[in-house]
């Protein structure tokens, strides 16, 4: 069942960020390069909507929360890594798979790439495990933990400073 | 004939709504990187390369071995493949393109050279996304929606390194 719910997760979200128009070399990249909002605009919105959410019905106890442990030396360091190959590529893991769907071959030479990626992963995991990973180690914690404060209070600023952005967007055309 | 594309901030809802019902009905955040690694792992066993030596591929009991598959996120990733598809042919959005036009203005129409690129970039990503714990997906997507510190450093290293690269890429050659 779970590999049916993953599979029908996975046409729906394809479906929509298809119709949306930004499973494209041109809007991916347009985004990188700051001059089309688009992605940015899809991503926060269901970033907010998302934190609505989960946040409501984990307080309603239906949900669980699965939050990824904090390494500032790894997600520094990766996420600076997996921002360049971001950009050369011009798709997202997720985004490559609809780009892919879309016809675009050169996402399947970048999926192509992830595989090959994967494999050199594994064989300098033991060196990143011991001089990267290890740096800033904190564990699965949220910013309402470490702010101190009530997660509704978070969400309601983000959710601000998000339609404030989105104004701006607007305002200059992105 | 192309049909009027979605407005984002409709698609962003349905999206976060996607999100939350995929977490009630099947326990599952949404997240893609780790599949690669994964698929990787399959990719060594069938080629008979004992995978068992490299330690990503044992620890926490197997989860990024190829015993892990198939499950939730590889359908999930092949999933959006076949929506995108089923979409693109519908409203005739569907194309095959070797090299796409923004790319062809700047660097030319060799589909070999962006086929290099783009490889090499998915390969740089995959290794980024894996030592970084997730991808725009799994922690900005899944990550931020629950608030995670982890989240917040991951999405804004990706921001900047694909920002300053993108720029790079496309700098003006003749200044």
């Amino acid at each position: 069942m779970s590999l049916a719910y993953g599979l029908i997760t996975g046409i729906l979200f394809g479906l929509i960020l298809q119709r949306s128009g930004i499973l494209n070399y041109e809007k991916q990249v347009g985004a990188l390069r700051l001059v089309d909002m688009t992605v940015f605009k899809l991503m926060l919105t269901a970033i907010v909507v998302g934190s609505i959410g989960i946040y409501l019905f984990k307080d309603l106890g239906v949900i669980t929360l699965s939050l990824k442990a904090t390494s500032i030396g790894a997600q520094v360091v990766g996420g600076l890594v997996f921002g360049v190959g971001w950009a050369l590529l011009g798709y997202c893991p997720g985004i490559s798979a609809g780009a892919l769907g879309e016809g675009h071959v050169d996402a399947f030479w970048g999926i192509l790439g992830m595989l090959f990626g994967g494999v050199v992963y594994a064989i300098i995991y033991p060196a990143m495990k011991k001089y990267i990973i290890s740096i800033g180690q904190f564990g699965k914690i949220s910013l309402p933990q470490i702010l101190g404060i009530n997660h509704w209070i978070v969400i309601i600023t983000i959710g601000v400073l998000t339609a404030l952005l989105f104004v701006y967007f607007e305002k200059k055309g992105l | 004939m192309k049909n009027k594309t979605l407005n984002p901030y409709i698609a962003g809802v349905l999206v976060g709504i996607l999100l939350v019902l995929s977490v009630i009905v099947a326990g599952k955040y949404l997240g893609a990187s780790t599949t690669f690694a994964r698929g990787a792992s399959v990719i060594e066993k069938t080629l008979g390369i004992d995978y068992s030596k490299f330690e990503y591929f044992t620890t926490k009991k197997g989860k990024y071995g190829p015993d892990s598959l198939p499950n939730w996120q590889l359908m999930y990733v092949i999933g959006i493949a076949i929506g995108a598809f089923i979409a693109s042919i519908l409203s005739g959005d569907f194309k095959v393109q070797s090299v796409p036009d923004m790319w062809k203005d700047k660097f030319g129409s060799s589909s070999v050279k962006r086929g290099i690129v783009a490889f090499t970039g998915g390969a740089i990503g995959l290794i980024g996304a894996r030592l970084a714990g997730g991808c725009p997906t799994g922690h900005g997507l899944s990550g931020l929606s629950q608030l995670a510190v982890s989240g917040y450093i991951a999405l804004a290293f990706f921001v900047i390194g694909a920002v300053v690269t993108a720029k790079l890429l496309y700098a003006d050659r003749r200044r």
